[in-house]
């Protein structure tokens, strides 16, 4: 692995339109937890005119659903959830001012496109390494939508939270080079 | 005839949610371990490290290995001379998930119904339940919980018998290509051929409760996990970000089907792949 860079949050445009896919990182800072529910209602509320109930400029949002912390911990196993079903209501969001997005698997065209056109970075943290990723988690607190227990809207405290640029905001994927790279399947395609 | 009260069915299904959210089974352990000494891709060596780290610590600290402790799938044999006593057998089944899930601190994953008004049962409860009734006076239980990056992307193909082996592989191959890197490999790919659709999917869910070093007994469907593994680790998803690790294993179980058909179901499981077993 080539070295990893050190990124404090907040996170803008400028800092992000430096990376490529590829760069390890190691993220300090806050970060914002929100999947599936909490994207349906903010998109909803954003249809009717209403304010969000956080500021999403220059924020990383992370897609993720923690299990409970254990009494004396800050947070319980948080590894992130498959971004795509997050697509739908991505570019909308992204139009908010986020600049940094952490999750796993791929994104849509649509959301590529939005990515480009705002200046974000997608970044995957490995899926299902919830126990080791928790250990980069300082601090857990719920910021809108409590009603919807892992679902809520949550602010994370990290430190050294580590995580692979995978679409820059460019658009260029390491999905696509790396698997390509190491494909030697005859066929079945 | 002998009893069984329900509350010992309740305290150990309690007790196996748990173990299967903190412990992985050695054996995948190991396998994860293996492909880290073959895995090709730096980046994908560097993600192996991070797996295999994590199910160190979840273990070592009692902790969920994944945030998705997943909808609990049970698995019971019911031996037809066993007299449950003190409760329902489904009831005493969920209150064990609820009871285990809560003190376990296991994140509860299940809404009460899928379209209209996805509420949160907040105690991961109902589990999906399969019975099956076995000679004996025992209850055999196995919980495997199944968490949905991986479940999402799992599917049904329905053949038809002249499409023969190379069929079989190709409805596998277009699950496996159209699941890419989404459901957390490497994977552990559970497959079911024959019975009607619904069968095939049982079979699919069943496969993935056997040791991923077992292979199916009949040769020739043995033959055919091994050439499907080789194939899905050509596919170069290898572990999330590309490589030679896709899949850890691949298992098949069959059943009769009618003379019209070859159903294929695939489920597909992360690398997180969870169960707990035992006998009251």
């Amino acid at each position: 692995m080539a070295e990893q860079i050190r990124i404090q949050t907040p996170f803008t445009e400028e800092m992000s339109r430096k990376l490529k896919a590829g760069d390890a990182v190691l993220i300090s800072g806050e970060i914002i937890a929100a999947r599936d529910a909490a994207h349906k209602a903010m998109t909803e509320a954003l249809a009717r005119g209403e304010k969000l109930p956080v500021d999403w400029n220059n924020q990383m949002v992370y897609y993720l659903g923690p299990t409970p912390a254990k009494p004396g911990d800050p947070i319980g196993s948080c590894g992130p959830t498959t971004s795509g079903r997050m697509d739908a209501y991505t570019p909308t969001m992204l139009d908010q001012g986020i600049k940094g997005m952490i999750g796993k698997g791929s994104r849509s065209k649509e959301v590529i496109e939005s990515m480009k056109k705002n200046g974000v970075t997608y970044f995957a943290a490995v899926g299902g390494a919830a126990a080791l990723i928790a250990k980069s988690v300082k601090k857990y607190e719920v910021l809108a939508y409590p009603e919807l227990g892992p679902e809520a809207v949550a602010r994370l405290t990290v430190e050294d939270f580590p995580a692979i640029v995978v679409i820059d905001c460019e658009g260029n994927s390491l999905y696509e080079t790396n698997q390509k790279k190491y494909r030697t399947l005859q066929g079945y395609e | 005839m002998r009893e069984l009260d329900a509350k010992q069915i309740t305290e150990a299904v309690a007790e196996m949610c748990k173990e299967a959210a903190y412990y992985l089974p050695k054996d995948v352990y190991e396998g994860l371990k293996r492909g880290r000494e073959t895995e090709k891709s730096p980046v994908g060596q560097n993600v192996l490290d991070q797996i295999i780290r994590n199910a160190e610590i979840a273990r070592a600290e009692d902790r969920p290995y994944c945030q998705d402790t997943g909808m609990t799938i049970v698995f019971l044999k019911i031996g037809q001379d066993l007299h449950i006593t003190g409760g329902y057998l489904e009831d005493a089944v969920n209150e064990g998930i609820a009871k285990g899930y809560t003190e376990g601190y296991l994140r509860k994953s299940v809404v009460s119904e899928p379209l209209f008004n996805r509420v949160n049962t907040k105690n991961n409860t109902p589990g999906v339940i399969y019975t099956e009734i076995v000679p004996g006076d025992k209850l055999d239980i196995t919980i495997a919980p199944k968490g949905f990056g991986s479940e999402n992307k799992s599917g049904v193909k329905m053949l038809v018998p002249a499409d023969g082996v190379e069929g079989v592989k190709k409805a596998v191959m277009e699950i496996i290509l159209h699941a890419s890197m989404n459901p957390c490999p490497p994977m552990v790919v559970g497959v079911g051929i024959g019975g009607t659709m619904d069968r095939a999917a049982l079979l699919s869910k069943k496969a993935l409760t056997r040791s991923i070093d077992e292979r199916n007994p009949m040769p020739e469907y043995a033959k055919l996990e091994e050439e499907l593994l080789e194939l899905i680790n050509q596919t170069g998803i290898g572990p999330q970000l590309g490589g030679t690790t896709s899949a850890l294993a691949v298992n098949i179980e069959w059943g009769p089907t009618h003379i019209a058909g070859l159903p294929v179901a695939v489920t597909i499981c992360c690398h997180a792949m969870r169960h707990s077993h035992r006998v009251l």
